[in-house]
């Protein structure tokens, strides 16, 4: 029998595995304690609970962190950790450092199914989602376990895609009984699905980031598929009835891609779209990969189309490029190479 | 159009109708009728759920703009939610759709439409609505048994209407991927527009593979199933 991983499962699940095993409710909140705030790594070293408890847990509970098969690092300092997920998939993440701050940014899913075209993540596919301990534990096992500062779903995957998980990796990292870290240092990303960023901004109170890309209809479909599904003006307008400011921010990311969305006439139309919400735009380089036809702004431009945002009154800023030299620079995460074929395509 | 005695409102976005019929057209491929209670493009798609039950997905109208009764090709996806519970729905059993949304819509220029399994219903959409004539069709499936709407197809767009098959072997059908099929074709129209609908990975591989015959990115219109 397979057995259930403890590693991501939130105080309540707990609660229900205890009386399951016949553990006192109080043994919940040990466990969590055990899983999520001290550094042990089986079910046998839950010394507080009742060696009956302790074996009554392992026939059906396993711990379940999973290590990294292979790390790589840049010369910028950046890490790139391959892991194992269930069925023999895998996905990457990686840790930025920064000065005193240790940036993870998580996968939550293998493959992606938003085809984006400027995307290596989506030139795989989507072969699975990611359990909320497969998301978490992309924190727990690495080396910098405990000294990060910011965690940021901007891995492969779209986050909203596999809401319920994500929503749960997030209750297990900023409750009491979990990580306790600051909503505050946590921001989702998301293309825009805008029911599932609903229900997000609903239920939790860590930072929004939205890829944007282009201002105008017709361009963002050639860049991203979901513009059809859910146009950018009504990703907008649902943003526009939620309150963002100090406790919870919203920014926008865009990619510049040299001769297509980097014009004076671009900024103009982003700052008459973003009229009215209170938040950030991260330029991004694009860094090329196979098969585009897109290509990398110049850094003139992409200067330029800053300061023109700047004087528009949207607080704009360049992102520093890192990791490139190992694949690890933003839309270069990808495990295409190990995916295995489970079942002949429909096409 | 349905009127409104057929349908009430259920919440901000769905309406509760009464399905009209449930066919299985192919093994664990459906197609469900309802009254039509909006106007739509062809092309657009609906969400559809279930009374008390996970959220609703979006679903492509498989059903022309004039016709009676909006209509929804699905097939039913193992360890899913909804599907299969679609699938045992009968003719009167409520079920939930909202207005119709989207626009990845056709117009009556030529064009390619490239598409794999029910990602053909956006295509049967337009098809019936009258945008089909200066169109070729290019439809991918594993089994003969997946090009649901080759009886009509077939008669209207004639050579312009190409099933690639990837796992038998029938008649005039191409046998391999259709990908394949593509690969093959040297003088793929670079004025024209390429719809693509279906799975990520046939919509990232089919564009790949235009962009590498020539074809301008801007000519490339997606829709993925998500």
């Amino acid at each position: 029998m397979e057995k259930e991983r403890l590693f991501g499962k939130t105080l309540d699940e707990l609660k229900a595995v205890a009386a399951q095993v016949g553990l006192p409710k109080f043994a919940a909140k040990q466990m969590a304690d055990w899983l999520y705030k001290k550094d042990i790594r089986s079910i046998d070293e839950m010394t507080n609970l009742s060696v009956k408890g302790r074996e009554a847990l392992k026939e059906f509970y396993e711990f379940g962190l999973t290590e990294p098969t292979k790390v790589q690092a840049s010369i910028d300092g950046t890490k790139k950790y391959l892991f194992p997920t269930d069925h023999a998939k895998f996905i990457e993440t990686a840790m930025i450092p920064e000065n005193d701050r240790k940036t993870v940014c998580v996968s939550s899913q293998v493959g992606c199914k938003m085809g984006c075209l400027f995307c290596m993540t989506g030139k795989q596919g989507f072969q699975g989602q990611l359990t909320a301990g497969e998301i978490v534990n992309q924190i727990r096992s690495i080396e910098e376990n405990g000294e990060v500062s910011n965690i940021v779903y901007m891995g492969m995957g779209e986050p909203f895609d596999n809401l319920d998980n994500v929503l749960k990796s997030v209750e297990i990292l900023t409750s009491d009984w979990g990580y306790a870290m600051s909503p505050k240092r946590i921001t989702v990303s998301t293309i825009g699905i805008i029911p599932a960023m609903k229900k997000f901004l609903e239920t939790s109170t860590a930072h929004l980031a939205v890829s944007l890309h282009s201002p105008f209809d017709e361009e963002r479909k050639q860049l991203m598929p979901i513009q059809t599904a859910y146009p950018i003006q009504k990703v907008l307008d649902e943003i526009k009835s939620w309150e963002f400011g100090r406790q919870r921010r919203v920014s926008f990311e865009y990619i510049m891609f040299g001769g297509l969305n980097d014009t004076p006439a671009h900024a103009k139309e982003l700052a008459r779209i973003l009229n009215g919400i209170k938040c950030r735009i991260n330029l991004i380089r694009f860094h090329p990969i196979p098969d585009t036809p897109l290509k990398s702004s110049d850094e003139e431009t992409l200067q330029s189309f800053k300061d023109l945002l700047n004087s528009k009154g949207i607080l704009t800023t360049i992102r520093a490029s890192r990791g490139q030299d190992i694949y690890a620079a933003c839309g270069l995460l990808s495990t295409k190479a190990l995916v295995k074929k489970e079942e002949e395509p429909d096409y | 159009m349905g009127k409104s005695a057929d349908y009430t409102k259920y919440d901000d976005e769905l309406y509760q109708v009464a399905l009209l019929k449930n066919n299985e057209i192919a093994p664990g491929v459906y197609v469900l009728s309802l009254p039509r209670l909006h106007d739509f493009k062809a092309g657009q798609v609906v969400k559809i759920g279930l009374p008390e039950g996970e959220p609703p997905r979006m679903y492509s109208i498989c059903s022309g703009e004039k016709e009676d009764e909006l209509k929804i090709l699905f097939n039913v996806k193992g360890g899913g939610w909804l599907t299969p519970r679609l699938a045992k729905l009968q003719p009167g059993d409520s079920i939930l759709v909202s207005e119709p949304m989207g626009d990845f819509t056709g117009d009556d220029k030529p064009a390619w439409w490239v598409a794999s399994g029910t990602g053909i219903a956006p295509f049967y959409s337009m098809f019936k609505s009258g945008l089909g004539s200066n169109k070729t069709v290019v439809h991918g499936g594993r089994y003969l048994q997946n090009f649901y709407f080759e009886d009509e197809f077939m008669p209207e767009l004639k050579d312009q209407y190409v099933r690639c098959c990837s796992q038998e072997k029938g008649g005039d059908v191409y046998h391999g991927r259709l990908t394949h099929f593509l690969e093959d074709q040297d003088n793929l129209p670079k004025d024209q527009k390429f719809y693509l609908c279906g799975s990520p990975e046939m919509v990232v591989e089919t564009r790949d593979l235009l962009i590498r015959k020539g074809i301008p990115y801007g000519n490339i219109v997606a829709e993925i199933y998500f």
